[in-house]
């Protein structure tokens, strides 16, 4: 809106304009003040909204993935069955194979139609059998196997529901879904409503997530983060063993005794480039250092702890010359002055004193490390293990997964329930980053000295 | 005897070396500490460090190398006519050690004992169902050459490991024992340690250098080799990317770098902006409660790990963009895109931008703000015409870090952008980036012989140029910058 009185160009109508009244211009320039206020406004909402989507779309995915629905049969442990010979012997007992199991599952389904009534026309009871995972089985012959006196009595036990049927129950897997899928039917969905009447089939919370080892393709249910949460748990041991006195020593020698010159130099530029350098080019690095050059094992966390090293080692030497810095040159000179040495007074004085920053760093460094994938993909970290790695020191060289690379895996996975778990080990990630960044907050105002 | 436990009687026998150390000081000074010249811990330290440090440095350096003598020892046993059609030398080496460790686990689990070991040959025992019952799975039978070799290899092995565990004990002896005999009440043990601790200190300042060091080697080396198979001039400029592993592969970077800087492009232009914006509203307008708020929420976004912005990409953004804009639109069917990848990238950098320009923006001097509202200038004025001028080399130097960061980040665009390498202009569709292929190329089952897997460290030999051409350069105007205020 522009008037030709008020275009402020004639000098007569400069007088008209008052005080008290804002012109055109005045309007104008506090017209574009507040927009330009309201960029930043909206600049921070859309940050913050990200944030809260991107947190929300995770638990909203992941946090069903601690629960898991199970079903509870009565299971007559058939000695014809697992005892064909009738001798008793505990070895002929064990070597029964897992499928020698499936046929209780399907006994007991049949049980429970002759009796409860349970059951639904035209669905045999093999296929009633397919309600429980491929993993109950195993699951029936490894408590079979833990006391072989068992054979013969009935137990009740506590079966995993195939994935398709938690699905149902979690909102994946509906009835019409189920018409054109070739691992479920709707009657087994109906059968599936009736156990849940009965009280046999119950959705409860799922330890087995956080303990037991990945599973195959075709039964997400039995997958679990136990292998992935100890590789990661030994890789942070090793990152730890060894950043914190590497990281440590180097600080202390370029903050406190380096003399100015080239070699200072090339080691302060080195910090700061490794900084910055992609973590898939550890990743290559540990590739062809450690693993073709030195012949360590694939996917071993010793290959991942080292890798992890190199990476997290510039953000603690950064912290730690920080916190270094951090203590006044008075406590130094105090220290030379009663006629202690140079070393003396680092160790005995200023390094106590730097300490809780110290450990701040240390502990944001290892969060950090310990969401890194990629350079954990390059070093065989994806292959697909599932035996847990002994203790430590030997359990360093075994095989193991990692927290991140699990999370990388299951979504390279196509059953639709393995995206739950992926959401799921998300979750637990971010609560382990959750507790170490809230440890650190806690030191560094507990301890924190400012001069 | 491993290294684990020749690590332990060395550590075992500096300890011991310290109280004998610091005894010894006290009764060669006839029980008074005060004729000593230096406290008598110091003296046990002395022969603590001389002890322990000289072995296990030699133990490391030990360790490194025995992989490579041995190497060149099998290497020559092995004829050309044990490489089969299609595998190579490196692959047969490969074998041995499998099958040389399978012994060793064999002989562990109480399979076979030693003298069988020796005895053994392809004709009187199955190798591979042996080693198939201690736990190893073998891909083919073994043949009577690579078991030999594999015999051989065993021993080497088995002697330079006793080798090595004899130097390694004698040498912390000798230091032990020298380090014991020269204490003397005149003996300056604090300075010897003192100085000892600093040459420590110095090595492990060293470790950036060699990390460096390791990095430029592994990608140049390899690099090379893939220059010796496949011409540079077709990676460099050949428009097409397309490995076979059967070979005949089309490997031309032009369509993954063009994919790289697609998506760094559309991540900046959400990241800039915005993170520019929070950058300015915190440090000008907000007031100290919003900004002790605020500020934190933001910078929770830069703690988060890649995986998880790469699972948000793939399970949220991406099919949300495909069916509320890309399906509609008619431009493409793919729920992984450049938009997908790069959305998300652009919101892991709002804080990397808002935190580095927040920096700059604070490091204005008051006193421009003062003068440009004496002449009457508004907030935003000032804004836009003093503050955002001043700090303009520390914003680029801050976008440019960023941009480095976009770069060579790896888990957003694995799980967000697709695989296939495409030359397009539209944002809805598929394209891949370096790392992508870094990742493809280098996972699995790989050998080190062919330009489909070598490509990978010519990628990560650009990769690295590109970050590190980046950084110095936004390091270089950022430091230009501060001088001029400080």
């Amino acid at each position: 809106m522009t008037d030709a009185t008020s275009s402020g160009a004639s000098p007569t109508t400069k007088h008209a304009t008052s005080l008290l009244a804002a012109d055109d211009r005045t309007r104008r320039r506090n017209a574009a003040e507040a927009r330009f206020r309201g960029y930043g406004v909206a600049a921070i909402v859309v940050a913050i909204m990200a944030l809260v989507g991107l947190v929300s779309s995770i638990l909203y995915n992941g946090s069903s993935a601690f629960f898991q629905t199970f079903i509870t049969l009565e299971v007559y442990l058939d000695p014809a069955k697992l005892d064909k010979k009738g001798t008793g012997d505990p070895e002929e007992i064990r070597k029964v194979t897992t499928f020698g199991y499936a046929p209780l599952i399907v006994a007991s389904f049949e049980k429970l139609a002759e009796e409860d009534g349970i059951a639904v026309d035209g669905l045999t009871a093999k296929k009633a059998a397919a309600l429980i995972s491929k993993e109950g089985a195993a699951d029936l012959r490894r408590y079979v196997r833990a006391d072989v006196n068992r054979v013969g009595q009935t137990v009740e036990f506590k079966f995993l529901a195939s994935g398709r049927i938690d699905g149902y129950y979690k909102g994946r897997v509906t009835m019409e879904s189920a018409e054109i899928d070739n691992n479920i039917s709707p009657e087994q969905l109906q059968l599936a409503d009736q156990l849940k009447e009965a009280g046999l089939l119950k959705t409860s919370w799922n330890w087995g997530f956080l303990t037991m080892a990945d599973a195959s393709e075709n039964r997400p249910e039995a997958a679990g983060l136990g292998v992935a949460i100890l590789g990661s748990f030994y890789m942070m041991i090793i990152v730890l063993c060894l950043t914190l006195p590497i990281g440590v020593a180097a600080s202390i020698y370029l903050e406190e005794f380096a003399p100015k010159n080239r070699f200072t130099d090339l080691v302060e530029v080195n910090i700061s480039n490794l900084a910055a350098v992609p973590s898939i080019v550890f990743g290559i690095l540990g590739l062809s250092i450690f693993i073709n050059f030195a012949g360590l094992p694939q996917s071993a966390p010793i290959v991942g702890g080292l890798v992890l090293t190199l990476m997290t080692l510039p953000t603690i030497i950064i912290a730690t010359r920080a916190s270094l810095k951090a203590v006044p040159p008075s406590i130094r000179d105090a220290a030379l002055g009663v006629g202690a040495s140079r070393m003396q007074a680092v160790f005995h004085h200023v390094l106590p004193l730097a300490m809780p920053g110290i450990l701040t760093g240390t502990i944001i460094g290892l969060a950090q490390a310990l969401g890194e994938t990629a350079p954990l993909m390059l070093i065989g970290m994806v292959a697909f293990v599932r035996e847990y790695p002994s203790a430590p020191p030997e359990g360093f060289f075994e095989p193991a997964a990692a927290l991140p690379v699990q999370v990388y895996n299951w979504t390279q996975r196509a059953d639709p329930a393995f995206v739950e778990r992926a959401s799921g080990a998300i979750i637990v990630l971010l609560v382990f980053l959750l507790i170490m960044n809230a440890v650190a907050i806690i030191l560094r105002r507990r301890f924190e000295r400012r001069w | 005897m491993n290294a684990g436990l020749v690590l332990l009687v060395v550590v075992a026998l500096a300890a011991i070396g310290f109280v004998i150390g610091r005894s010894r000081a006290i009764s060669t000074a006839g029980g008074d500490a005060r004729g000593l010249h230096s406290l008598p811990g110091y003296y046990g330290q002395t022969v603590f460090l001389f002890t322990a440090v000289p072995a296990l440095l030699v133990m490391i350096g030990w360790l490194l190398f025995q992989p490579l003598y041995i190497d060149g020892q099998i290497s020559d046993m092995i004829s050309d006519t044990d490489i089969a059609e299609g595998s190579s030398r490196s692959l047969v080496m490969s074998d041995v050690r499998r099958v040389a460790s399978g012994l060793n686990t064999a002989l562990e689990k109480g399979i076979v004992s030693e003298t069988q070991i020796a005895s053994m040959t392809t004709d009187n025992t199955d190798v591979r169902a042996m080693l198939g019952s201690a736990g190893i799975a073998l891909a083919s039978a073994v043949e009577q050459n690579i078991l030999t070799v594999a015999k051989e290899y065993r021993q080497i092995k088995g002697t330079l490991g006793l080798l090595m565990a004899g130097v390694v004990i004698l040498i912390a002896a000798a230091g032990f024992l020298v380090s014991v005999k020269r204490i003397h009440p005149d003996y300056r043990a604090r300075n010897v340690s003192e100085r000892a601790i600093k040459a420590l200190l110095i090595v492990a300042s060293l470790v950036a250098i060699l990390t460096t060091v390791g990095i430029i080697f592994s990608l140049v080396f390899e690099t090379v080799r893939f220059f010796g198979l496949y011409p540079a001039k077709d990676f460099f400029f050949s428009l097409t990317w397309n490995p076979q592993f059967s070979g005949g592969s089309d490997l031309g970077i032009f369509p993954l770098l063009w994919g790289t800087l697609y998506v760094s492009f559309v991540a900046l232009l959400f990241a800039v902006p915005i993170g520019l914006m929070v950058a300015i509203y915190l440090s000008e307008y907000a007031s100290n409660r919003v900004r002790s708020i605020v500020k934190p929420m933001v910078e929770v976004l830069a703690g988060i790990p890649t995986i998880v912005y790469g699972l948000f990409a793939l399970i949220t953004v991406g099919p949300l963009l495909r069916d509320y804009f890309a399906q509609p639109l008619g431009l493409g069917t793919s729920s992984s895109s450049v938009l997908t990848a790069g959305l998300v990238m652009g919101i892991m950098l709002i804080p990397f931008v808002s935190s580095l320009s927040d920096d700059v923006i604070n490091a204005v001097p008051q006193s421009m703000r003062d003068g440009s509202y004496g002449l009457g200038a508004t907030q935003s004025e000032t804004v836009k015409q003093v503050i955002l001028p001043a700090a303009l080399p520390g914003v680029v130097g801050a976008i440019l870090l960023a941009a480095s960061r976009a770069i060579g980040e790896t888990m957003i665009v694995v799980m967000g952008a697709g695989a296939a390498a495409k030359l397009s202009l539209n944002p809805f569709e598929a394209m891949t980036t370096i790392t992508v292929k870094i990742v493809s190329q280098l996972t699995g089952d790989t050998e080190f012989e062919s330009p489909e897997t070598l490509v990978a460290f010519a990628l990560g030999l650009s990769l690295f140029v590109i970050t590190l051409g980046l950084n110095v350069l936004a390091l270089y105007i950022v430091r230009k910058y501060r001088e001029q205020y400080e």
